[in-house]
């Protein structure tokens, strides 16, 4: 392997570092990403838009700053992709949907911003369920993303983009997003890192809002480490969002550093009976009970604990979401921006009538499924029994957690009840697919952060599982601090990430 | 077309209960939920940005000041301040409304259960307020094309999104009963009433042509007696206060004529139309309409404490009635002087002149006769007319001093619209002073004398009242700027 790419395979960090030491060049390692994503992406389709000229623009400049002693952060010209749910100046911005085809943002994200002022080219945007609706990218009105480790199967969703962007090594990090699991799903059936953390511990601004009250912005990466690197860069109170933290984040880097060294002495575990059995795989259970037993005998005392109201967080969550969801949508009425469809044989259409073709035209079906369930559930007469009784649910779950964290330092489960699944597999039985985020839910409804870490593969099928660590509300430290040390502990194991195993490429053997 | 009952008719039938819901545009720097501009009048879709446009992924921030405006309002009217209350949704799809919804208050507003007392005719009416919440403004569609300026019939639209996301402020009042023949009157004292308190809060510009200050008129009626509230109409674009009293009375002959013919009102929003004086049908407004109100995910609730709410408490204007009372009693005016003088808007523009020093008569003057034509006959308002109290005072104080008359002052008046400077300046600029120079006076009587024999022979022989017509010659030599008891007293020496 050639230097440049040798630098597809290593970490964030090991980059950093190799930018710092002058051993390569922001340019240098923009270009290796940039071939690999042109070498496999037309398998993968991680990437629904590739900005080569920006991204190599932007580490031209990152290179200067680092020759003149004054990089902006640690990762400065390290290269990130970004799902398409966050604005992005000058670079399309579709969500994954028609309706938005074209549409070209004229602001930043705050996460997005954030990015640019430490200097990470972006490389481009992430595939995704359209409006982060679906648990397999296969919503996604531009053609599903496939998984690196088997391109027949699903790499999650709806952030799959970003997590298949980061399994096939096209980049070292990304942004994604995460409502019910979004993050979390993707990187536990990719065999890579997801962290969600605090609700409003990321600023939304900019962030395309499927649910207001659930979504979050958070890292996609091969290392717990990066994953915390890039956290610090995004997370911390943004005016521009009420609904942000306003404290200063706790140590994340010191925390998965800490984590490495692999010992978990003083640490609670908690296993959450809820989150587990019945529904769950049997290769998921049997790698989540490895890591348990791994923690346990790394110093970590282990516990179980009941969240009795977690039964009832699906239904809570598959009416709060369409909720929000249904109200958020109709800003796409074709007055502003994106598509917009004249109906068919009418002389001369009304506002209503435009709106109405538009949208009929430019939504998918599983959102138009939600802007109706949205609807209905907030209609008067309705709202009691439905987002009224659902929000109550929501506090019942948030006490489950309090009282669960009472007892245990971090929450852990499986992350996805199965591995990745075939490719349409389970597109016409919704209610199916939503059963992928049983166990990401109740943090969501929480606001609560986790972290979804590779736990093996599953023996009968032989794709990436994944084990999901869960910390109370502005605890983020923690997850990075007990990821970090089940990752060193499987590393052991294993001989090295999880991702040495993983199957090259079509392209790759192609090429070689 | 329906033929309408007469008023009087309508009221041996029915009993009217009211029902207003006033907007009030803040004067606030900046939008309610980003830091847009609020000036009125600048180019369309100048004052807008991700947030105000509802573009994907633009979130809102509360504006504290709207805020601030709200709890004020809130106070003056007597209400209590909410300690904890959200924003919500209000769904619904128009092309002026960017994000599809209205972010508004719904069963949570900032201030509630308060009152207003307003002054008719000499008479207090108390008028319960239900609530005062905060929302979001639209932004304003233009319909080009079509004879009626209306969506239907119209060529295309333009939407304006400037006025997108300004703070209003609605306030709205609990059912008003037992009006009976003064309900125009009270529902028109009401809106006046309340747009004094708000000029008096200082929240806003109040400019009701300019739709800073919008009402909207329910009205319902009941069989004379019966106590109960009948099914109401909800009067929408009601722009001026004379409006407003017309509406009422429209809407009570209109109910009453279909009541009276067995009919039944349809709940539905109406248009009120200034020129012909009558309402239209707008669109039904009926149980069915549903805005799927749910609390605004995107902003944190409002909880103000406390102490905040007593500080603004101690921010609040004396109430614009009590301050009528207090300056009637100290002026002496009359209640036909001083209704006059709150109607011409000119109250606080008489306190200031008779701060600067000139007598409450000669100022109330000065607004009501001089400064009120040139306003109208300018088109603006008379707060706007560029002539400050401290200059009215001043030419009062020229006047008094016995340098200028009234038709003399009526000139400095010119000048200073005309931007000439000072009174003082005007003056001397257009030699407007009055002459009382003896010299100058005494060859003007003479030259008068010797024209007008006749009329001095009257004077000589002691018809004193003859002198008039002598000193309206002077004066017409002296261009008006004679002191007129000067020469009277200058004529009847020198025929003596």
């Amino acid at each position: 392997m050639t230097s440049i790419q040798d630098g597809t395979r290593r970490t964030a960090a090991e980059l950093a570092d190799a930018l710092a030491a002058g051993e390569v060049t922001s340019v240098e390692l923009t270009q290796a990403h940039l071939d690999r994503i042109g070498a496999v992406d037309g398998a993968v389709h991680a990437f629904l838009h590739v900005d080569a000229e920006g991204a190599l623009a932007q580490a031209g400049v990152a290179d200067e700053r680092r020759r003149a002693g004054k990089p902006r952060s640690m990762l400065d010209g390290v290269p990130i992709a970004v799902k398409d749910v966050l604005a992005t100046r000058g670079l399309p911005t579709t969500c994954g949907s028609k309706i938005l085809e074209g549409w070209v943002p004229p602001y930043d994200a705050t996460v997005v911003a954030r990015l640019r002022a430490a200097g990470l080219p972006i490389l481009g945007k992430t595939n995704m369920d359209e409006f982060a609706m679906g648990s397999s990218t296969e919503h996604s009105a531009y053609g599903p993303t496939r998984n690196p480790w088997d391109l027949t199967r699903i790499p999650g969703g709806s952030g799959g983009g970003s997590a298949a962007a980061v399994a096939a090594f096209e980049v070292p990090l990304a942004i994604g997003t995460d409502t019910g699991g979004s993050i979390r799903q993707p990187a536990a059936v990719t065999g890579t890192i997801g962290v969600k953390p605090t609700y409003g511990g990321v600023s939304r601004y900019g962030l395309v809002a499927l649910a207001n009250s659930l979504d979050q912005a958070g890292p996609v990466t091969r290392t717990v480490l990066d994953a915390a690197l890039l956290h610090e860069v995004i997370g911390g109170h943004d005016p521009l969002d009420s609904t942000s933290v306003d404290q200063p984040l706790p140590g994340l880097v010191e925390a998965a550093r800490l984590g490495a060294t692999g010992d978990l002495t003083g640490v609670t575990i908690g296993v959450v009976t809820e989150l587990g059995g019945e529904g769950y795989q049997s290769g998921v259970l049997a790698r989540f009970h490895e890591s348990v037993d791994l923690m346990l005998a790394a110093g970590a005392e282990v516990v179980e604990v009941s969240c009795p109201h977690f039964v009832h967080a699906l239904a809570a969550y598959y009416l709060i979401l369409p909720a929000e969801a249904s109200s958020n949508l109709a800003k796409f009425d074709a007055m502003r921006y994106g598509l917009r469809v004249l109906p068919d044989g009418v002389e001369s259409p009304s506002a209503e009538e435009v709106m109405r073709a538009t949208r009929d035209a430019g939504f998918g079906d599983e959102v138009k499924r939600r802007i109706i369930l949205g609807t209905y559930a907030l209609s008067s007469g309705y709202y009691d029994a439905y987002y009224g009784q659902a929000q109550k649910v929501r506090t019942l779950i948030t006490r489950d957690f309090e009282a669960a964290f009472a007892k245990a330092d971090v929450l852990v489960s499986p992350t996805a009840p199965t591995t990745a699944f075939k490719l349409g597999e389970k597109l016409d039985d919704p209610l199916a697919m939503y059963l992928n985020d049983l166990a990401t839910i109740p943090a969501n409804l929480a606001g609560v952060p986790g972290i979804s870490v590779p736990s093996g593969l599953a023996v009968e099928d032989g794709l990436p599982t994944g084990v999901q660590i869960l910390a109370p509300a502005l605890a983020d430290d923690r997850v990075y601090r007990v990821g970090a040390a089940l990752e060193a502990l499987l590393a052991r194991e294993w001989g090295g990430p999880l991702m040495d195993q993983a199957p090259p490429l079509v392209e790759e053997g192609e090429s070689a | 077309m329906i033929d309408l009952l007469s008023f009087e008719e309508a009221l041996e039938k029915f009993d009217p209960a009211l029902g207003l819901e006033v907007h009030v545009e803040l004067n606030t720097a900046s939008k309610m939920f980003c830091g847009c501009p609020t000036e009125f009048g600048a180019e369309p879709n100048t004052q807008v940005c991700p947030t105000c446009l509802g573009l994907p992924g633009a979130m809102p921030v509360v504006n504290r000041v709207a805020v601030e405006s709200a709890m004020r309002i809130g106070l003056a009217l007597n209400c209590e301040i909410a300690e904890w209350c959200r924003f919500a949704r209000k769904n619904y799809f128009y092309p002026d409304m960017p994000k599809n919804f209205q972010t508004s208050q719904y069963d949570e507003p900032i201030a509630f259960e308060g009152y207003l007392d307003v002054d008719v005719d000499g008479e207090s009416f108390r008028i319960e307020i239900e609530r005062a919440h905060m929302e979001e403004d639209t932004g304003k569609s233009l319909h080009v094309g079509g004879a009626t300026g209306r969506i239907h019939g119209s060529d295309y639209s333009l939407v304006d999104y400037n006025r997108a996301g300004i703070p209003l402020i609605e306030i709205v009042t609990k059912p008003i009963k037992g009006t009976r023949d003064q309900a125009p009157e009270i529902a028109k004292a009401y809106v006046a009433q309340l747009r004094e308190l708000i000029v008096a809060l200082g929240v806003s510009d109040a400019r009701m042509d300019q739709g800073s200050i919008r009402a909207d008129v329910n009205l319902s009626l009941s069989p004379a007696g019966d106590g109960a509230l009948g099914t109401r109409t909800e009067t929408k674009n009601v722009n001026s206060l004379r409006s407003v009293e017309r509406a009422v009375r429209y809407e009570m002959r209109r109910h009453a004529a279909i009541l009276d013919g067995g009919g039944s009102i349809l709940q539905e929003t109406r248009h009120w139309h200034e020129d012909t004086g009558i309402t239209t049908s707008g669109r039904e407004k009926s149980d069915a309409e549903d805005y799927r109100y749910f609390p605004e995910p995107d902003l944190v609730p409002v909880a103000p404490s406390r102490e905040w709410v007593e500080e603004l408490r101690g921010t609040l204007p004396e109430p614009p009635r009590v301050r009528r009372s207090r300056l009637q009693a100290d002026w002496g005016f009359s209640d036909l002087e001083m209704r006059d003088t709150v109607g011409a808007g000119a109250l606080g523009l008489v306190e200031e002149t008779v701060a600067s020093g000139a007598s409450p008569q000669a100022a109330r003057k000065w607004w009501l006769s001089e400064m009120a034509r040139r306003a109208n006959d300018a088109g603006v308002e008379i707060t706007d007319l560029g002539v400050t109290p401290a200059q009215v005072a001043e030419v009062q104080r020229l006047v008094d001093a016995g340098s200028l008359n009234d038709k003399l002052a009526r000139q400095v008046f010119d000048g200073l619209l005309a931007g000439e400077g000072t009174p003082g300046e005007i003056v001397a600029a257009r030699d407007l002073a009055i002459v009382s120079d003896d010299v100058a006076l005494g060859a003007a009587v003479d030259n008068a004398i010797a024209a007008n024999p006749d009329v001095a022979d009257k004077i000589r022989d002691g018809k004193v009242a003859a002198a008039g017509a002598l000193i309206g010659a002077v004066m017409k030599e002296m261009r008006g700027q004679a002191d007129a008891g000067r020469v009277r007293e200058l004529i009847l020496e020198k025929l003596s």
